[in-house]
């Protein structure tokens, strides 16, 4: 690795690789180490999550990159177990940009917040050359106070596995977009995801871990846990949920809808005697798409992601390489 | 979108392909000795893989994985070319999303070429290379044309656009590849195949004549199938039935798409602006007389091979490798059966031809199989 590529941005191995090798090696600890989506500090009392956020076009069908920044620091906040209350917010704008086009992402972002009544705390602005990033960049930074503690190594062989609702809307919507494929139907599932997680944390259920399938979609966070729990995920195949726009799509460019981003769509994993109970509640708070789509199992050979047909077959879920590209024919 | 949705549907029906296994089965009980058949598109491993149908044939049932990969028999002077032509200053390389992982003989790939500022851009439709041709006038837009019979005619429609719109700038790499010499090749240079799978798609252009003189003259059954596990186990079944009453004929089992004689229009279209090229070089296999496509020499300006010969080298013999790409391509050998597989190749880090793109065979196992 002597340049770095679109593929170490992508979510899957090569990203995963950067990670490891550069930033992980430099700044090593074990809040670091525990690899969640949100660390815990403070005596383990406060989540914090940060991420930035580009995309390109800035409004589409769904959100905007603004209602993005908010729901996506968020939901890794929501997803550690802990009710978000803090935002900070850093712009980095090129120059050039109208300022309406940036007030209605502020206006974006202000709604959005409403939903978790989270306050955006401190913030910073940059204007940068025009030509130097492409119109603006968005990096948020999210706090919250835990409630129950969900992290992947309390996953264990047994559980059941839950995903909230139909996956690959996001990145199907921004893929097609930005390559102008015209395809009816194609819209974000960009959400803030505290109005389902808030119940579920509330009843005090035997949730082991939550994750937002964002890049590298839901493939990305069942192999990550396979690697870092070192067990075997088995999915059905039939059970995930993927709408029939998301399914022609991936279908007519040969993408795998598994490793497209959702941007409202999360990974539960829970103790099998509670897993109704998740399902109910979840159908009850806004995802009535929300499925059992599989079991953590014991290893045999080596910790896999395997999907399982309904006629009888297997194949392993492979962990998204490289960047996303269609096939020939 | 919806319609697409209710095809798949009733194509990827659960208990229709149980029914077509267990009829597989059932046809396959009688049968005197065990058969190989080769699917010879990579889209069909690819589907063969990823729905598991192997996992649902008996034993006296192999499939073996031909050279359905039209990146993956690419030899490496050909993708040092696309290389070439994207480090170049003075052009814009456009081509397919396939081709973006390749690495060249020096272990480049166009992502890194473009990474390290080369111009390079990969498209959905040929003919979005016009539209990249006509922004930037000052450059030579390069299509970096790949594929077989399938896509060759939409290279042909780009190159006749861009002759009536009169873009100087745009050239072709031709790099299109042909199905039936390949099969001759196969069945000729020992491969260990007793019938073929033939390609859906393919098919859809040209026709269904020109596996006739694979059935006649070697006698192997060929059975044209589409991409779903139900067309694939329909294809196996036929082809099982023509071994059991010693039979060889081109039976079309993809008739929703193929029609007999294939689309007069593409074939005119092909046939107008490309010729067969006298001597092709498939990586893993060796030369084939005839067994890829050239831009015709009326239209030489428009070819990059000629116009660009400093960055274009020329064809030299294979690196040896103790990979098993040859045998695998021939039908000899699978890809769990390589010493490197999953080791010291991987699609990071590729050593042999079906390992390069995501439709070779290696690949495919690798994404679908792989157990560690």
């Amino acid at each position: 690795m002597d340049t770095i590529q679109l593929a170490h941005g992508s979510g899957g191995l090569e990203s995963q690789q950067l990670i490891r090798d550069l930033f992980f090696s430099a700044f090593d600890n074990p809040v670091l180490a525990g690899c969640e989506d949100a660390a815990l500090i403070n005596g383990g009392q406060l989540a914090v999550s940060t991420d930035s956020f580009t995309v390109s076009p800035l409004f589409f069908s769904g959100g905007d990159i603004g209602k993005l920044a908010v729901a996506g620091t968020l939901n890794d906040v929501a997803m550690r177990g802990a009710c978000p209350e803090y935002l900070t917010v850093a712009f980095i704008i090129e120059e050039g940009i109208k300022v309406n086009t940036l007030a209605r992402i502020v206006e974006s972002m202000k709604a959005e917040l409403l939903i978790t009544g989270a306050q955006v705390v401190a913030g910073d602005t940059k204007v940068v050359p025009r030509g130097a990033i492409d119109q603006l960049m968005i990096n948020t930074t999210g706090f919250g106070t835990m409630i129950n503690d969900c992290n992947t190594r309390r996953i264990t062989a047994g559980d059941h596995v839950i995903i909230s609702g139909s996956i690959a809307r996001h990145g199907a919507c921004i893929f097609a977009a930005r390559e102008e494929i015209g395809i009816k139907g194609l819209s974000s599932d960009c959400c803030t995801l505290w109005p389902a997680i808030a119940p579920l944390l509330e009843a005090g259920l035997g949730i082991h871990a939550m994750r937002d399938a964002t890049r590298g979609g839901i493939s990305a966070v069942f192999n990550e846990w396979a690697q870092q729990t070192g067990l075997t995920f088995a999915l059905h195949q039939d059970e995930i949920p993927v709408s029939s726009e998301v399914r022609g799509f991936a279908e007519i460019l040969g993408i795998d809808p598994y490793v497209l981003a959702c941007e409202g769509v999360f990974v539960v994993a829970v103790a099998p005697s509670d897993s109704a109970a998740v399902m109910d509640l979840l159908h009850r708070h806004g995802h009535p798409q929300a499925a059992l789509v599989g079991e953590v199992e014991t290893t045999i050979t080596a910790p896999a992601v395997m999907l399982h047909s309904a006629y009888g077959t297997r194949r392993r879920m492979e962990y998204p390489c490289g960047e996303i590209l269609p096939r020939i024919c | 979108m919806k319609a697409a949705d209710s095809l798949l549907q009733m194509v990827r029906n659960s208990d229709a392909i149980r029914a077509f296994a267990r009829q597989v089965e059932i046809e396959a009980a009688s049968l005197e000795k065990p058969l190989r058949i080769m699917e010879v598109c990579g889209g069909h491993t690819h589907a063969i893989l990823e729905y598991g149908l192997d996992q649902l044939l008996p034993a006296n049932i192999r499939l073996v994985h031909g050279p359905g990969c039209p990146v993956c028999v690419l030899p490496q002077h050909r993708i040092d070319a696309a290389i070439n032509l994207g480090q170049s200053a003075d052009t814009i390389l456009v081509t397919l999303g396939d081709m973006i992982r390749v690495p060249g003989s020096d272990g480049i790939s166009l992502q890194r070429t473009r990474a390290a500022g080369g111009d390079v851009r990969y498209v959905y439709s040929p003919l979005d290379a016009l539209t990249v041709a006509a922004e930037h006038p000052d450059k030579s837009v390069i299509y970096f044309a790949i594929g077989f019979e399938t896509t060759a005619p939409m290279t042909a429609l780009l190159l006749e656009q861009a002759l009536s719109r009169q873009l100087s700038n745009l050239f072709i790499h031709c790099n299109h590849v042909l199905v039936p010499q390949a099969m001759e090749l196969i069945l000729t240079a020992g491969g260990a195949v007793d019938a073929f799978i033939a390609p859906g798609h393919v098919s859809v252009i040209s026709g269904i004549n020109r596996y006739r003189s694979l059935t006649d003259n070697y006698r192997v059954p060929v059975v044209i199938a589409g991409f779903e596990p139900v067309d694939l186990l329909d294809a196996i079944v036929r082809i099982i039935q023509q071994v059991k009453s010693a039979t060889a004929v081109v039976d079309n089992a993809y008739r929703r798409f193929v029609k007999p004689s294939g689309n007069h229009k593409a074939q005119q279209l092909v046939d107008t602006y490309f010729e067969p090229h006298d001597d092709f070089l498939w990586r893993g296999i060796g030369r084939i007389p005839g067994s890829a496509l050239k831009v015709r020499d009326l239209y030489a300006d428009r070819d990059a091979e000629m116009q660009f010969p400093e960055l274009c080298p020329a064809a030299a013999e294979e690196k040896p490798s103790n990979c098993l790409c040859g045998s695998i391509l021939m039908g000899l050998a699978q890809p769990t059966d390589c010493p490197l597989f999953g080791s010291g190749c991987s699609p990071q880090n590729p050593q042999g031809s079906c390992m390069v793109s995501n439709e070779g065979a290696c690949a495919a196992y690798y994404k679908y199989r792989r157990t560690s």
